[in-house]
């Protein structure tokens, strides 16, 4: 155990030899009305990878959080190594030995990684002892577990990958014996999710213990010893990886069967829709994200546009939708569309055909203060069957409307009264997705259709994509989950700082292929 | 998921917070060795007890509801609109430009053209911060405060300068005349039989205002304007996801809210002092930003909060007047109310909350 260095915890926690190394006894948590942990119990073995995996809010959050001490359960034991432990507060868990990897970091963006390492867990008042201390410690874990980072590099100039390894450095330097991972490959590459698959791997065998929580079954499936599955706050199973199988796991997680895969047949691609070229972005800062591609999406088509986030997926389809400015050439069935000035914004593109399904439905998608009647004709509300005379919204007819699309595209609840932000992830999604189809658009941009969106409702979703290019419309759908882009496109281009760095049918490419391409190698580097 | 019904979160919760404020104002009352019964007695009989109390509290609360909307419908924006104040001021001016301009020959005439003059000098006053907010950046809580104590100097110089009247010692403008004279709830009530008192100054306006309300009601929950500007102020990036022109939104609410803010001078100007005086808003465009808070940005809202706030007036004058409680004190009643049902909203929400779940839960159980 290099990593326990001066402290003499060891010594006190001196665990029996069978004693897991967390068990949690009857947790319960509940938030007001919403009961958020159910009688919970769990035991993970000491030296195992233990995945946690549910749908979005069936708690796993929530159960971390009570462990990590930024919660407090109502009822419920904490064991560590066989003794019940109070946690209170992060300190307390620190000092359990317990390191949390929080999905989205809390590290200092213009301090060294040395400096972010010992932040808080200083020796003294003198930081250069704690310095030096820490450097020989990253060495020695770099060495080890392929934890390989520049320990005086700002953390502003790191990749997302490296800077993640920073968190897991951060909680080894403070002696965690359990690692707890909240979702953490969502921002990285394929590539970078194996090597931190393989650090995990490595730490195991030193005889840590990792907790997952992920929502993605295949890492549960290649990384973990044993799962441990949540749906509304409860437990529904904890089983051995080995024994079970991603579609058990899925069933468990939804309760009921779900189709994994994509049912569709080959595309029949007919005339452009959507042409793009030489287009470039510039944003904000004047810093320049889309740097002159070019591409095509045809009638009957799902052109999929994979990469990791932050490589100007975002901007290209901001500026498709009318809300960024843009230099180029666009053109829609034919005719050039403006890309500045007083008609290039949503209106305009929708009136041009063009439906978009922003990535971010909180702050984009939907008014979550809204009804959903009223979400129904966000973007559409000038358009003249959705008035009833020259002053005044038809609201009674816009309800009626949204009643039949919510029954059509299976929103629960089936309510055009409640308010946006009262429905689930997958349900908010299926209102976006109900309100751009239903206007039947020539084009549809489509924005991580899937993030934050439960299993049960992806398979809906996906089905609803396939059926609408079955109509003959085009489709151009970005997303940063690689099995998505696979399953669903036609054909798929691959972004990287802003460029496509290649198109690849479906059929005649691998993950592997695509991951190399999505970190900035062409093909005659791989 | 249960949470409180609507009736508690619309009448409960304000009616709890104004119970705490009165309670608390006792005991300010009691502390100056007064009696807080005689007092909040005196308060009611001072401003419901008399067709003369009646009056001067609707010819408040008719100030406030203007103001009230003034302030509701930026806020629907998202924009914060302090400068009802100036706006209102402004608007006296161009009420007075309309009634001096022309010789009326009757009001009902005079009424709708200094409407518009009112509405008109509002919005533009409020056109400016608006501006700068929509193109510049500029905070519209900085820039409206601001805009209020250039509005009140503008005044001083035009009161002095231009429409005093030669030979005057008062700096204020001439007198309306009779074409332009509104009538009194005295005198719309007399062909009923109601024999109204003589020298309350509510008039018409008030009928105005309530219009204002309804035509409030459609414009933010019926028409597309109203569903862009709740939009807009909901969500912005929503908004310009949308393809609602950001900068149209914030002007165009911000000159709605003006007008209204300025419509509120056929009240103070036209109804009751029937000239241009110094400082004819006393502090009502303030009172508006309370008013709303009060009545939750909805025109009943805003009416009750309005009659609440003209009962505090008129109730407090009397107080002052038979009790020998000083005006300041009126003024801690006041800031008592707006303290409560304003900032401490959460105080009384929270732990009524709770209950309504704790209820459901023995309901289920």
């Amino acid at each position: 155990m290099s990593v326990q260095t001066d402290k003499g915890r060891q010594e006190t926690a001196a665990p029996t030899a069978s004693a897991p190394a967390i068990e949690l006894r009857g947790i319960s948590k509940a938030f007001g009305p919403v009961q958020a942990n159910k009688d919970i119990s769990i035991r993970v073995e000491k030296g195992t990878i233990h995945g946690i995996i549910g749908e979005n809010g069936a708690g796993k959050s929530t159960l971390m959080s009570i462990l990590y001490g930024f919660y407090k359960a109502d009822a419920g034991e904490i064991f560590i190594d066989g003794q019940k432990v109070d946690i209170t507060d992060s300190q307390a868990a620190i000092s359990a030995g317990i390191g949390m990897v929080f999905q989205h970091f809390k590290l200092v963006e213009n301090f060294t990684v040395l400096e972010n390492v010992i932040l808080g867990a200083e020796d003294g008042g003198l930081l250069k002892p704690s310095i030096a201390k820490a450097r020989k410690l990253l060495k020695q874990l770099s060495d080890e577990y392929e934890l390989s980072v520049d320990p005086d590099a700002l953390i502003e100039d790191l990749s997302v990958g490296h800077q993640q390894r920073v968190e897991i450095l951060k909680a080894l330097y403070r002696q965690a014996d359990i690692l707890i991972l909240d979702e953490p490959t969502g921002v990285l590459t394929p590539a970078e999710a194996d090597h931190l698959f393989r650090i995990l791997d490595g730490l195991r065998a030193e005889g840590k213990t990792i907790i997952l929580i992920t929502h993605k079954l295949r890492e549960i499936m290649e990384s973990t010893d044993t799962v441990s599955v949540m749906r509304r706050g409860e437990m529904t199973a904890t089983v051995k990886t080995a024994e079970t199988s991603p579609e058990q796991l899925a069933e468990l997680m939804v309760g009921r069967k779900v189709l994994l895969r994509v049912d569709k047949a080959a595309a029949t691609p007919g005339a452009p829709i959507l042409e793009v070229e030489n287009l470039r972005v510039k944003d904000d800062q004047g810093v320049e994200r889309v740097k002159g591609i070019s591409f095509e999406v045809r009638a009957g088509e799902i052109l999929g546009i994979a990469g990791v986030s932050g490589n100007g997926q975002t901007e290209l389809l901001e500026v498709l939708g009318g809300m960024m400015d843009g230099t180029g050439t666009i053109r829609m069935n034919g005719e050039e569309i403006d890309l500045t000035g007083k008609y290039s914004d949503g209106k305009s593109r929708r009136a041009r055909g063009i439906a978009h399904v922003p990535e971010d439905r909180h702050d984009e998608g939907l008014i979550l203060e809204f009804q959903a009647w009223e979400n129904m004709v966000f973007g559409y509300h000038n358009a003249p069957e959705y008035q009833k005379n020259a002053l005044l919204m038809d609201n009674a007819g816009i309800k009626a409307m949204t009643q039949k699309s919510m029954d059509k595209f299976d929103v629960r609840p089936p309510n055009p009264l409640l308010e946006a932000k009262s429905f689930s992830g997958g349900n908010q999604q299926k209102i976006v997705l109900a309100r751009e189809i239903e206007r039947n658009p020539d084009l549809l941009l489509i924005g991580q259709p899937t993030r934050g969106v439960d299993i049960g409702a992806i398979e809906f979703i996906h089905q609803q994509i396939v059926a609408l290019r079955d109509e003959g419309k085009a489709i151009l759908l970005v997303s940063v989950e690689l099995d998505e882009i696979m399953s669903l496109s036609d054909r798929i281009a691959v972004m990287f700082d802003g460029k496509i760095m290649g198109e690849r049918l479906p059929s005649e490419t691998n993950e592997g292929e695509l991951g190399l391409l999505m970190a900035g190698m062409t093909g005659e580097d791989a | 998921m249960s949470k409180m019904p609507k009736w508690a979160d619309a009448v409960l919760i304000p009616l709890i917070s104004i119970l705490l404020a009165f309670f608390f104002s006792g005991l300010v009352i009691m502390a100056i060795g007064k009696d807080p019964i005689v007092a909040i007695k005196t308060m009611v009989q001072g401003a419901f007890g008399s067709t003369q109390g009646i009056g001067y509290t609707l010819y408040y609360a008719t100030n406030f509801i203007f103001t009230g909307l003034s302030v509701a419908v930026a806020y629907h924006a998202r924009l914060f609109n302090i400068g009802s104040e100036g706006q209102a001021t402004l608007g006296g001016l161009g009420v007075a430009v309309v009634c001096l301009a022309v010789p009326w020959p009757h009001w009902t005439l005079a009424l709708p053209a200094a409407m518009i003059g009112g509405a008109a000098f509002g919005a533009a006053w409020a056109f400016i911060p608006a501006y700068l907010q929509a193109k510049r950046g500029s905070h519209i809580v900085i820039t409206t405060i601001m805009f209020n104590f250039i509005a009140s100097a503008l005044m001083g110089y035009v009161l002095l300068n231009v429409l005093k009247v030669p030979g005057s010692m008062a700096a204020e403008s001439a007198n309306f005349g009779p074409g332009a004279h509104l009538p009194t709830f005295h005198e719309m009530l007399a062909p009923f039989g109601i024999n109204f008192n003589k020298n309350a100054p509510a008039n018409v306006s008030f009928l105005v205002a309530l219009l204002a309300c309804v035509v409030f009601y459609f414009l933010i929950w019926r028409t597309r304007l109203g569903y862009e500007i709740r939009a807009f102020g909901q969500s912005d990036t929503a908004a310009h996801y949308a393809g609602i022109n950001r900068v149209r939104i914030v002007i165009i609410a911000m000159l709605i809210s003006g007008a209204l803010a300025g419509l509120m001078a056929i009240n103070n100007v036209m109804g009751e002092a029937e000239r241009l005086i110094d400082n004819a808003v006393e502090g009502a465009g303030f009172i508006g930003i309370a008013v709303a808070l009060m009545g939750r940005n909805h025109p009943i809202g805003i009416f009750l909060a309005a009659i609440l706030f003209g009962f505090l007036y008129q109730g407090g004058a009397e107080l002052a007047f038979w009790e020998s409680i000083p005006r300041e004190l009126i003024v801690v009643i006041q800031g008592l109310v707006i303290l409560f049902t304003g900032a401490l909203d959460n105080m009384v929400r929270a732990p009524l909350e709770k209950l309504f779940i704790a209820l459901d839960k023995k309901k289920e159980a």
